[in-house]
């Protein structure tokens, strides 16, 4: 097993050079230069060029990207313009906002997921497959930014349950259950079609599963049918819906884009976002490079709990 | 073409899903026709009407725009963005994949890590560099949604081009001369067409979704310009004192990408063979009975097992199709009987329905009864059938590789089945599974409990099978086929180990078996089975040397013998009778070389005591008293 | 006599466990030199179990397979690495799974015709005419032409595959296991069927299976594959009545067959094909085995008249 993810986690390494290549890339696509930006239209030229200089935009692309990846092997993202604070410092506190709401998403929709899934398949055809099917095409059919506002309107405006927005109380807030109420909107919105998703793939890999020699030898050995379904078909469900989790992360962290801006939590999409219309390259470029770099670790915990799942991979 | 219409419309969920998409696009297509105020026409006296306001049936938004005059413009940039991103992403995926997988080797190797690479982000974060880079815009919007979905397609299709590279028809299509561009065009992608279909359609919502997703952010259509997801955006600020303005695009959103799920999983269930076919239900606990009512018990049977006018059945639509068709079988203690056949005869479900193991839906037991010391198990309680499973009655399976659970060690394995029956420790259970493999032969027994299944050769496998069999001392074992996938040299010591433990354990076994060879070194008394019921049966000596029913006499001419010599065989003519459309009285009458006129007519029964036989005309029988 | 086909040290090994740079992680032997030599018109059966190398023998003499080194002459001429097509003329295969062998998106006339379009460049008509011509001599009705091969029952579709060999024009045949997949009933009449072809149009056959009465019943002359190599090879009414190598003797006698006791070895398998054993690789399952034997691989050679054997102490 150590074998297998020291073996893993070489190979992130050309996966993460691949990341920041693709990023400085599309970076260096960009019209015009970073610094009339910074500086504005009415900056003279002499100044226009002394930034860029600063910056060591004068040189080659590919030395560009080198000095590039240097920084960020060292922790220098660089400064945002906009904000005036070092990258890194700005998407650090951001990203625990995500991390917290993205978190407790794909918590809920993996657990949820499965449970419906495995339901479903056991009643094939009967009520609650049929009710979990319909609930499932609605919730992979609906925009989660859509149903984040609706949820604003019904539970916060008509029903005034829980808060509007924000991630904590303006006043007085800032513990744990104040956490938790501003949480539950935004966290079940954004579960809601990873839900679906999850649940369907693993009704269908269930359905697969169940139609296995193996399951009529465990039924053939007597074996409780609740032990056949929970246990022998899920387990061997599991393989193949552990990279959907893997996969339905990256939706979840996709969707947290939306559900930040609907609901004006402090997170890592919002802040890309407003980056993206202010033209702030260097916070753009950062966010991208180290959320993708946090998914990539994430993906290897995922391989690592396929390995450990399915002995046949480590072979 | 037609049947496939006809199996999408089958789908009532794909068929509602296929209209109310039709109703939009249809929209869509004549919105400029249609008499609507201009879309980009402000008139802030009016903002925020409400619908059905006069002149505007669904009100208007914070510049006092129609709102249903800017719904449909922007359900038809809506609709024509997601489609162009879905076509162009397909089309540009499936080629990669479609070279990727055929190529192989460093061409693949490298295509795919590229694609792995863009896949290494999470899917937005590439989207918004791409629009952080272009601009913002509808145009850019479109570009970064196709590229980023370009690796789900790439993928998918390399998987599906690799499976069908290495199929034989392609190695015969370069025998016959093709090249390789030749043979991708006209032998590969006929066969991945559909799954780029199936792949489009489940794929073209969400890419409808995420380019509304980024016009919502402010990043795809720029005002005064709007689709569905940009007037979702500019509607937000005013969700608490307008919420109409955000409900309308949003409601159009959902219904868009509803039909289109719907209507794409339809396609995808009308175009996918194995779904076609029925197949993909689950199998349930136990067979399904339908049974009137019970055959009337044999008065003092002796018999441990005896399966009394059988009849299983298939049901899938309004197709029944009879596998097994009246089987009467008895088992006695430390007896062991074949029942031999060839494949599709209802040698397997007749086995199978023994312990309710048929697959249901679509198997049926639909009459007969199966008694087990006198006690009838066909509709016994699910209780009751699982208490027998594994503990009186055991089964082999033939393929030791996929009838064992992959992700458990053969220790576990066994030490379930001991567990299930009896309230052992897992100490205990796990010290008697060593044993078991001892038992059965197999060298190092208390290292190999720890191994996987994958981890031991074919031969090793079917061992630890007959162990898990053996686990709770059964009366009988129902061995089915249990050495047809192994090489003859294994094959031989597997029918050797099984032979001796049953001799040494005076356990009655059923064993299921095609070849004659077989059953001639293992069982005392044989069956045979044509088009779902037994023909012959009697002892296997008398039976494989004068046979009284044409059937195997010809069925034993036709198989080729070691030593021998080079020689002709004696071929039956014609093929064994569909199981869902069985000839009226004797179903070996067509291939017959002496059938006559009464054959065809009514049923032949089985007749005979000892020597059982369907036939109205038997061999001669001075050729069987031999 | 003149020789249909001769193969001189044959081989060919994989590479196991490709690195990106440097040897591979082990070699696997699928086929050891082989010298094989069919004359024309003789049908060569060849035995073997499971991992013996009979496929891969068989793909390298139509060229599907490229061999790591030897040489194949067929009708005279060397053939080496050429493109499928150059063989296809001469020499054609008739695969094990007859339904996988079809596309499932041609009817069979588009089947038959690419032969005759590709490797003889024929006229509509004269396609035509021939198809008949071999769709009759293969049994089948002429209606069946339009159809696709789903329709098709195994033995039915293996006629076809039958069908399409011949229509190449080829005089030898690789017949890779043509029964295995269909049941005996059937498989009677397509290895009489196969016989009538081969009087008709003096073909050569090359029969490899794993079943020892069907080889024995067809074959002039028999080679018994293991692990790789002929171990024996002889007189079809020699080699299973009078075995010279103890494991075909073994093979012989685990055959089922009706007035037999059960026979064949007790115990041992395959070795390990990533690491064989130095000597014969049989010798574990031997019971004539010496230290010679462990030590030293055996060659082929003769043991009496044209009977060959790989043992150093052959029975």
């Amino acid at each position: 097993m150590g074998a297998y993810i020291l073996k893993r986690l070489v190979s992130a390494i050309p996966v993460l050079f691949g990341i920041t290549v693709i990023v400085f890339l599309i970076m260096a696509l960009i019209p015009g230069d970073p610094a009339t930006a910074i500086l504005g239209a009415y900056a003279t030229p002499e100044n226009v060029e002394r930034l860029n200089r600063h910056l060591g935009l004068d040189r080659p692309l590919w030395q560009q990207y080198f000095v590039w990846v240097g920084n960020l092997v060292q922790g220098d993202f660089g400064r945002s313009f906009a904000l005036n604070r070092p990258v890194l410092d700005e998407i650090l506190d951001r990203f625990s906002a995500t991390l917290v709401l993205a978190g407790t998403a794909f918590v809920l929709c993996a657990l949820l997921g499965i449970v419906a899934g495995v339901v479903s398949a056991a009643r094939q055809y009967g009520l609650a497959d049929k009710a979990i099917t319909a609930a499932v095409i609605l919730g992979i059919s609906v925009p989660s930014f859509f149903l984040g506002m609706m949820m604003i309107l019904l539970f916060a405006v008509h029903l005034r349950w829980l808060p509007v927005s924000g991630m904590y109380s303006m006043f007085g807030g800032g513990d744990l259950p104040d956490l938790i109420r501003h949480l539950a909107m935004p966290a079940i919105a954004l579960s809601l079609v990873a839900t679906g998703v999850v649940a369907r793939l693993t009704r269908a890999n269930m359905l697969e599963v169940l139609r296995q020699d193996f399951i009529r030898t465990a039924r053939a050995k007597g074996v409780h049918e609740r032990r056949v379904i929970w246990g022998h078909a899920l387990r061997a469900a599991m393989v193949s819906v552990i990279p959907i989790l893997g996969l339905q992360a990256g939706f979840v962290l996709s969707g947290a884009v939306y559900i930040e801006i609907v609901f004006q939590w402090p997170g890592i999409g919002r802040m890309l976002v407003d980056a993206i219309l202010k033209r702030d390259i260097l916070l753009v470029q950062g966010g991208v490079v180290f959320v993708a770099a946090c998914y990539v670790g994430f993906n290897i915990l995922v391989d690592v709990a396929q390995a450990w799942l399915d002995p046949r991979i480590k072979t | 073409m037609r049947l496939f219409l006809r199996l999408l419309f089958r789908n009532r969920l794909a068929g509602f899903g296929a209209v109310v998409l039709s109703v939009i696009v249809v929209l869509a297509l004549v919105t400029p026709l249609l008499p609507l105020h201009p879309p980009n026409a402000t008139d802030t006296a009016n903002r925020f009407l409400r619908p059905l306001s006069e002149g505007h049936l669904l009100g208007t938004d914070h510049l006092g725009r129609d709102l249903l005059s800017r719904l449909l413009w922007g359900t038809r940039l809506s609709l024509a963005v997601g489609f162009a991103a879905a076509m162009i992403a397909a089309v540009i995926g499936a080629t990669i994949g479609i070279v990727a997988g055929y190529a192989g080797g460093r061409t693949d190797n490298v295509t795919m890590r590229g694609v792995d690479m863009l896949m290494a982000f999470p899917y937005i974060l590439l989207a918004l560099a791409i629009v952080a880079a272009l601009g913002p815009g509808l145009m850019n919007a479109l570009i970064a949604v196709a590229v980023v979905n370009i690796p789900f397609f790439a993928r998918n299709i390399r998987g599906v081009t690799v499976g069908l590279a290495h199929r034989e028809f392609v190695d015969a299509a370069r025998l016959s001369g093709m090249g390789h561009t030749r043979i991708l065009l006209t032998e590969v992608l006929p066969n991945v067409v559909p799954v780029i279909v199936i792949a489009m359609s489940t794929t073209v919502g969400w890419m409808i979704l995420e380019t509304a997703g980024l016009s919502f952010l402010g990043l795809g259509s720029q005002p005064p310009q709007a689709d569905l997801g940009s007037m979702l955006g500019e509607a937000r600020g005013a969700l608490i004192t307008a919420p109409h303005t955000s409900i309308v695009p949003g409601v159009m959103i959902l219904l868009i990408v509803m039909s289109i799920n719907l209507l794409g999983d339809g396609v995808r269930d009308a175009l996918d063979p194995r779904l076609r076919s029925g197949a993909l239900a689950r199998p349930m606990a136990a067979t399904l009975v339908d049974r009137r009512e019970p055959p009337p018990a044999t008065p003092d049977d002796k018999s441990l097992l005896r399966i009394d006018g059988l009849r299983t059945e298939f049901r899938m639509g309004r197709r029944t199709a009879v596998a097994v068709g009246g089987v009467d079988l008895a088992l006695a203690p430390g007896e062991c009987v074949g029942l031999i056949g060839e494949s599709g005869c209802g040698k397997s479900v007749a086995a199978l329905s023994v312990m309710g193991l048929v697959a249901s839906p679509p198997g049926v037991i639909a009459g007969g009864a199966v008694r087990l010391d006198g006690e009838d198990l066909v509709g016994a309680p699910y209780r009751r059938l699982r208490a027998l499973r594994g503990n009186r009655v055991a089964y082999i399976f033939q393929d030791p590789l996929s009838t064992l659970h992959p992700l458990y060690t053969v220790g576990d394995q066994l030490a379930e089945a001991i567990r299930v029956h009896h309230p052992v420790s897992r100490g205990e259970a796990h010290a008697r599974a060593v044993k078991l493999l001892e038992d059965v032969r197999i060298p190092n027994p208390a290292s190999r409990a720890g191994a996987f299944p994958h981890e031991l050769s074919g031969g090793m496998r079917q061992r630890v099978g007959i162990a898990m069999a053996l686990a709770n001392d059964p009366d009988i074992i129902i061995a089915d086929e249990p050495t047809t996938a192994l090489d003859v040299t294994v094959q031989a010591q597997v029918l050797k180990l099984l032979a001796d433990l049953g001799r040494s354990r005076g356990l009655a076994i059923l064993f299921i078996t095609h070849d004659f060879g077989v059953v001639a070194q293992l069982c005392d008394r044989v069956a045979v089975m044509y088009a779902g019921r037994i023909v012959e049966e009697g002892p296997t000596a008398a039976v494989l040397t004068a046979p009284a029913h044409p059937y195997t006499a010809r069925l034993i001419a036709c198989v080729p013998e070691l030593g021998g010599g080079r020689r002709r065989l004696e071929a039956i003519p014609g093929l064994p009778p569909a199981a869902d459309d069985l000839p009226d009285g004797c179903a070996f009458a067509p291939r017959c070389a002496k059938v006559r006129p009464d054959c065809r007519e009514g049923d032949v029964a089985l007749e005979g005591t000892a020597r059982k036989v369907r036939c109205l005309y038997p061999e001669p029988a001075e050729r069987a008293a031999e | 006599m003149t020789l249909a086909l001769r193969t001189e040290g044959l081989a060919c090994r994989f590479p196991i466990g490709k690195r990106l740079i440097g040897p591979p992680r082990a070699v696997l032997h699928a086929v050891h030199p082989t010298d094989l030599a069919v004359e024309t018109g003789e049908t060569l059966g060849i035995v073997g179990e499971s991992g013996c190398g009979k496929s891969t023998l068989a793909r390298m003499l139509v060229g599907l397979q490229p061999p790591t080194e030897g040489i194949v002459e067929i009708e005279g001429e060397r053939l080496g690495r050429a493109d499928p097509a150059t063989f296809g003329r001469r020499i054609q295969y008739v695969f094990q799974d007859p339904v996988s062998s079809l596309n499932p998106r041609k009817t069979i006339r588009q089947i038959l015709e690419v032969p005759l379009i590709r490797l003889h460049g024929m006229g509509r008509a004269a396609r035509a005419r021939r198809i008949a011509e071999i769709f009759d001599a293969v049994n089948l009705r002429p209606e069946f032409l339009d159809r696709y091969p789903h329709e098709f029952s195994g033995g039915q579709a293996q006629r076809i595959g039958i069908a399409r060999a011949l229509a190449a024009n080829a005089r030898i045949l690789i017949l890779d296991e043509p029964v295995s997949a269909l049941d005996v009933s059937v498989q009677a009449q397509v290895l009489n069927l196969l016989a009538d072809l081969k009087a008709e149009f003096g073909l050569t056959y090359l029969f490899i299976s794993h079943d020892l009465a069907v080889v024995e019943a067809v074959s002039d002359r028999i080679a018994v594959l293991y692990f790789g190599a002929v171990v024996e090879q002889g007189p079809a009414d020699r080699v299973f009545s009078a075995p010279r190598h103890p494991y075909t003797q073994l093979l012989a006698e685990s055959a089922p067959k009706v007035g037999r006791a059960l026979g064949g070895g007790t115990s041992g398998e395959l070795p390990d094909p990533l690491s064989p054993p130095p000597g014969c690789a049989f010798a574990s399952r031997c019971p004539r085995a010496s230290d010679r034997c462990r030590r030293e691989m055996p060659l082929l050679r003769v043991i009496d008249g044209e009977q060959l054997a790989a043992c150093h102490h052959p029975l």
